[in-house]
């Protein structure tokens, strides 16, 4: 029992890494990036790519994961989707949907449909006892690192300048600027930091995900699931929701397996009835 | 003037507008006339005409009531699904297989899925109504999935057999009877779309789109008719889920998948919300460019899809129709009436 416990909270902890960039970008601009997945993707091509063909140890692969992704970001920000913040909610999506549609073609046409493995260093492999539970050595370090991240982000969005640069443009983008906050200048950073993320999130998770061409879309879901519950102006918002859904998402498949998905989409239209800015907001904003 | 007298020019203009014109009954006719034309093609036409059936009915709720939905797909299946039950237990005989009592009990099935899922899209934003959408879709294309005894799960539902239409007329296998049979049932669906949305219960619901707030405060029972309208959307995209298990004789998780609902959107703001022909436009459009580009790189038609996706979004506001009739405005503005109109979003 406490063995999938400890694998939903790896899990969850995973998802809250691949989609905190999403959650802050959507609540700073109010841009919907459903193409937020593809940064994971190609994360975990990275890993792949440098650890199948290069040899390079699955450490150094993962900050090579979050720079490569924060690059895309920036690129792609400055590029693309600064046309859009002034469009419409549809356009975005369809925009974002189309951004998936190419980089799925890309990868399958690179690197073929089949899923990419890697074999992780032998100091990852393996169970330890922990608290009387089994647990992988893998979803342990997951779980430290993400919990490391998580703290982290936290530490710098509350007791920073930048962090609370950043807090004043979510809550109210137009005062802020009149305060001569560069806004813009903050988006980018953040879409920089939070595409990063989802690379590392999909290095990091090259052992519980698989990384496949289908990646962007079937990921993409869970992501609104964690926004859709956690909300967009916190950080711990989303935390919450990503270990509440890792824990129900695994232990519900492995106690229930006949139900499947079942669960996490019925956590979410719940969650969007009764409280559709999210359970974990404090009241008001927005 | 008399309130009776401009309640009067109002629905004289009213009637104008809802008059026929010229370009669409051309449009229609054209369309017959494709069975003369391509005959060897019956079955791709015909899948176009259940397409743009499917992207009018997310017209009704996108592009004049303003609800942005991905969910439309769910109601497409459910149809489907409907139909070809309806067919199997029927054996191929009336009352239960004929064709146009299956579409009826689709129509049903699907508008009381819609009607129930209704109220979740009342409250909250558009990414909120996006995703309730998506979500409840999503957990109709698991049932499917999961009720294995029903639906035949992953292998699809097989031994679906239909009655001939009317007692009279058989499916033969080059697709004739099916290519009338869907231009008949899509021509009616149309008009009944074109009846409500030219009627003042088309006019509310595009003051609901462009200010809710303000078309509660003139009195429209707001909440009922995006109710109604989501109903009937609801409906009509289980009449096209019905046409194609019908005409098929089968029915799969495919056709509840997520692709369907992202596919008939885009196929929609491809060829132009809000003017009822953009979702036919945009099913030629987009099935024959996945036919000519399919041929070509048959994987990767998805790439040059998203492509055309994001030029649409970039540069193209309004999709085709929106073009078209941007162009209009700018170089024959007296051509074919009079320009402008509230349909821009």
């Amino acid at each position: 029992m406490l063995t999938i416990l400890f694998d939903g909270l790896a899990y969850g902890m995973l998802l809250f890494i691949l989609a905190v960039g999403l959650c802050v970008t959507l609540g700073l601009m109010n841009f919907i990036n459903l193409a937020h997945g593809a940064f994971a993707m190609a994360g975990g091509y990275v890993t792949a790519l440098l650890m199948n063909r290069l040899g390079v140890s699955f450490y150094l692969c993962l900050p090579a994961a979050f720079l490569v992704c924060a690059l895309i970001g920036v690129v792609l920000e400055r590029t693309l989707y600064v046309r859009l913040y002034e469009k419409t909610h549809l356009e975005q999506v369809l925009f974002s949907i189309g951004l998936i549609f190419v980089a799925m073609a890309s990868v399958d046409y690179f690197m073929g449909a089949n899923p990419q493995n890697v074999i992780l260093p032998a100091g990852l492999q393996g169970r330890i006892d922990l608290l009387g539970a089994s647990v992988g050595i893998y979803r342990l370090f997951v779980i430290v690192i993400c919990g490391l991240l998580a703290m982290g982000l936290q530490y710098a969005l509350i007791h920073t300048r930048f962090g609370a640069r950043l807090r004043a443009a979510v809550d109210d983008g137009r005062v802020a600027r009149g305060m001569g906050i560069d806004v813009a200048r903050i988006f980018t950073i953040t879409f920089a930091i939070g595409s990063g993320l989802a690379g590392l999130g999909g290095a990091l998770g090259t052992g519980i995900l698989s990384i496949d061409p289908a990646f962007p879309l079937k990921y993409m879901i869970l992501f609104l699931v964690v926004i859709s519950v956690g909300g967009t102006s916190t950080i711990t918002g989303p935390f919450f929701a990503s270990i509440l859904l890792g824990v129900a998402d695994v232990t519900g498949k492995y106690f229930i397996p006949s139900i499947g998905g079942f669960i996490i989409y019925t956590i979410m239209v719940v969650v969007l009835i009764l409280r559709p800015q999210g359970l974990f907001v404090r009241g008001g904003s927005k | 003037m008399s309130a009776s007298h401009s309640a009067q020019d109002m629905q004289q203009t009213l009637l104008k507008q809802a008059r026929w014109k010229w370009p669409e009954i051309l449009f229609w006719l054209a369309l017959a006339s494709l069975y003369v034309l391509f005959p060897s093609k019956l079955s791709l036409l015909s899948e176009i005409l259940i397409l743009a059936l499917l992207a009018l009915s997310i017209d009704l709720v996108l592009g004049f009531a303003g609800i942005v939905t991905l969910g439309q797909g769910a109601f497409f299946g459910l149809g489907a699904y409907t139909a070809a039950l309806m067919g199997k237990w029927g054996m191929g005989t009336a009352p239960l297989s004929d064709p146009l009592i299956g579409l009826i009990g689709a129509a049903l099935v699907s508008g009381l899925v819609g009607f129930a899922t209704s109220f979740l899209v009342l409250r909250g934003s558009d990414l909120t109504r996006l995703m309730v959408t998506l979500g409840v879709a999503l957990m109709i294309e698991e049932l499917a999935n999961k009720l294995k005894w029903l639906t035949g799960g992953s292998d699809g539902l097989q031994g679906v057999l239909i009655a001939p239409i009317l007692g009279n007329w058989d499916f033969d296998i080059f697709g004739k009877v099916s290519f009338v049979y869907c231009y008949v049932v899509v021509f009616v669906m149309f008009v009944i779309a074109r009846q409500f949305m030219h009627a003042p219960f088309g006019l509310s619901l595009l003051a609901i789109k462009g200010n809710p707030l303000r078309a509660r405060a003139i009195g429209l029972p707001v909440n009922e008719r995006l109710v109604m309208v989501y109903t009937i959307a609801a409906m009509m995209a289980g009449v096209a889920g019905a046409l194609l298990a019908q005409t098929t004789q089968f029915a799969s998780l495919d056709m509840v998948a997520f692709h369907r609902s992202a596919d008939a959107l885009l196929i929609l703001i491809f060829g132009g919300a809000g003017y009822l022909y953009g979702g036919f436009v945009g099913a030629f459009v987009f099935r024959v460019m996945q036919d000519v580009l399919g041929n070509i790189t048959p994987q990767y038609w998805q790439f040059w899809l998203g492509i055309v996706l994001l030029l649409l979004v970039l540069f193209i506001r309004g999709g085709l129709l929106g073009l078209l009739r941007h162009l209009r405005d700018r170089y024959a503005p007296n051509l074919m009436g009079p320009p402008s109109s509230s349909r821009e979003s």
